[in-house]
């Protein structure tokens, strides 16, 4: 199992986060919808696996390349 | 006329309408969130006030604290700008009830044009075409019949909504239950209400949209803009008149506007979407839009100079010429904040930014060199406007005011801009709204 640091592509908020924690999800599954400049943009997942941790939770605020999930692999 | 304009917005649209403001030789207020102390558009303006508070609903969508301030500030008007409030009922409503002039449309023409399906019903009822399309759908059942009566592929919207924002594709039968329901938790996210509708589905539709004003008593049309360069459903480039299309048609589409929108009394837009030859209602803007600068490029009128005035009780045989007559050619491109390639929106700091001094060409800046463009509002930064005797003329100057427009610290547009400006499709005026995924 490979741990797997899910990014932020922008600085915004998180504008709402679509998954648990522990929830199985598939490859191009919606996370997270972060929020920049009144533009949605849509984190998936990369590979199939397991939520194992969501570092921020709605309205944070983010940055870019920051680490905002775990994904076990 | 008004003595002390309160100005609830920033940016491009505040430093515009506090010029207006200038020239009026009235006064203006304008007001910053704490992010914007040190932006431009505070300069311009006769006084300023501060919105605490760094977030859009905090600041500028603050309805209760916009009027507080302005009332505090001593204004007799309220100018909108776009976007924000700017097409908000209750907001424009509350602004009078508080004694104030909101600088816009009475509010009952800003929520009957709101809504989607009352504003296509409304505007076919007075003789404007439409496109094929529905009432709001109740359920999958008047969903499927609707979508056979009218063909497929169509298009699910938001009632609600507009901006191009939570549209819906269905090319088959199959997927309407899918579709359907997608779009309305779409429509509800993004406007707080499910209400759909289904419209036919255009290939490669033109963006035309016709300006207006109105003093309440008579309605004129000020000529057509081409916005079909878009990108999700937001426009990048603007050009008036719209190229390649017969004048007499385009005046006829005009006075179909100007009489649906008779008792109008501000700016208006009507939007629509030209395809086979035929044009459809899309939508009507009851604000001042972005793009209003290639207007005023062709026609000479100041058409925010002339909205302050018509909301200060003048009347439009006042504030507007006796016939509307086009000059030339202009092209507006917006220059946004943004990695094209990455299609996400950049912020960081303005390290430099220097936008260009050229003849022909108008710039209308939101920023300053040093200011932080931030994840809290639109991106958009600047507009650079090319004026010419001719099409070639003016996109050749729209062209080289992008080039020469200095800005590091951030990703921006400029690159994309240049390639459309100079591209074979756009100066042979083959226009369509899905132009720049093909480019």
């Amino acid at each position: 199992m490979a741990k797997l640091e899910i990014e932020s592509e922008v600085t915004g908020n998180v504008w709402k986060v679509e998954v648990e924690a522990g929830a199985r999800v598939d490859a191009g599954d919606v996370l997270m919808i972060l929020e920049s400049m009144k533009m949605e943009i849509p984190v998936e997942a990369p590979e199939d696996g397991t939520v194992a941790e969501l570092r921020v939770t709605e309205e944070d605020a983010v940055e870019e390349d920051q680490v905002i999930a775990i994904l076990e692999t | 006329m008004f003595d002390r304009v309160f100005i609830a917005n920033r940016a491009t649209v505040a430093r515009r309408v506090a010029r207006a403001c200038r020239d009026l030789g009235i006064d203006s207020v304008a007001v910053y969130a704490d992010i914007d102390a040190a932006a431009p558009h505070l300069g311009e303006a006769t006084a300023t006030a501060r919105l605490p508070g760094y977030r859009a609903q905090d600041t500028y969508l603050n309805a209760t604290r916009l009027i507080e301030t302005a009332k505090q500030s001593r204004c007799d008007a309220l100018h909108p700008g776009y976007g924000f409030l700017a097409e908000n009922a209750a907001f424009a409503r509350a602004v009078e009830d508080a004694g104030i002039r909101f600088i816009g449309p009475d509010p009952r023409w800003i929520e009957t044009l709101g809504d989607k399906t009352r504003a296509r019903q409304a505007m076919a009822e007075a003789g404007f075409p439409v496109h094929a399309g529905s009432g709001v759908l109740n359920d999958l059942d008047a969903a499927m019949e609707a979508a056979r009566e009218i063909g497929l592929p169509a298009l699910l919207k938001p009632a609600a909504g507009g901006g191009g924002i939570g549209m819906v594709r269905v090319s088959s039968e199959a997927e309407l239950a899918n579709a359907y329901a997608a779009a309305r938790t779409q429509a509800a996210n993004a406007f707080g209400n499910d209400a759909v509708y289904v419209e036919t589905w255009l290939d490669r539709p033109r963006h035309i949209e016709f300006q207006v004003i109105g003093d309440g008593d008579t309605t004129l049309g000020v000529l057509e803009r081409e916005c079909s360069v878009q990108r999700r459903h937001q426009k990048v480039i603007e050009e008036a008149p719209a190229p390649g299309l017969d004048r007499s048609v385009l005046a006829g589409i005009e006075a179909a506007a100007t009489s649906a929108l008779d008792g109008y009394d501000s700016l208006g837009t009507v939007e629509t979407l030209y395809a086979d030859g035929e044009f459809g209602f899309l939508e009507v803007n009851t604000r001042l839009q972005v793009e209003h600068g290639v207007t005023e490029a062709i026609t000479g009128i100041d058409l925010v100079r002339a909205q302050i005035r018509i909301a200060a009780g003048e009347h439009l045989s006042e504030v507007m010429p006796a016939t509307v007559a086009a000059q030339g050619h202009a092209v507006e491109a917006r220059i946004y904040a943004e990695d094209s390639r990455r299609r996400l929106p950049s912020t960081g700091r303005l390290s430099v930014y220097r936008p260009p001094d050229l003849t022909g060409v108008r710039i209308e800046s939101g920023y300053a060199e040093g200011q932080w463009v931030t994840p809290y509002f639109d991106p958009l930064l600047a507009k650079v406007i090319g004026t010419g005797a001719t099409r070639e003329q003016a996109i050749g100057r729209t062209l080289v005011g992008v080039k020469a427009f200095d800005i590091q610290g951030i990703d921006t547009n400029r690159e994309l801009l240049q390639n459309v400006l100079g591209s074979e499709p756009f100066i042979a005026g083959r226009l369509h709204t899905g132009m720049l995924g093909k480019l």
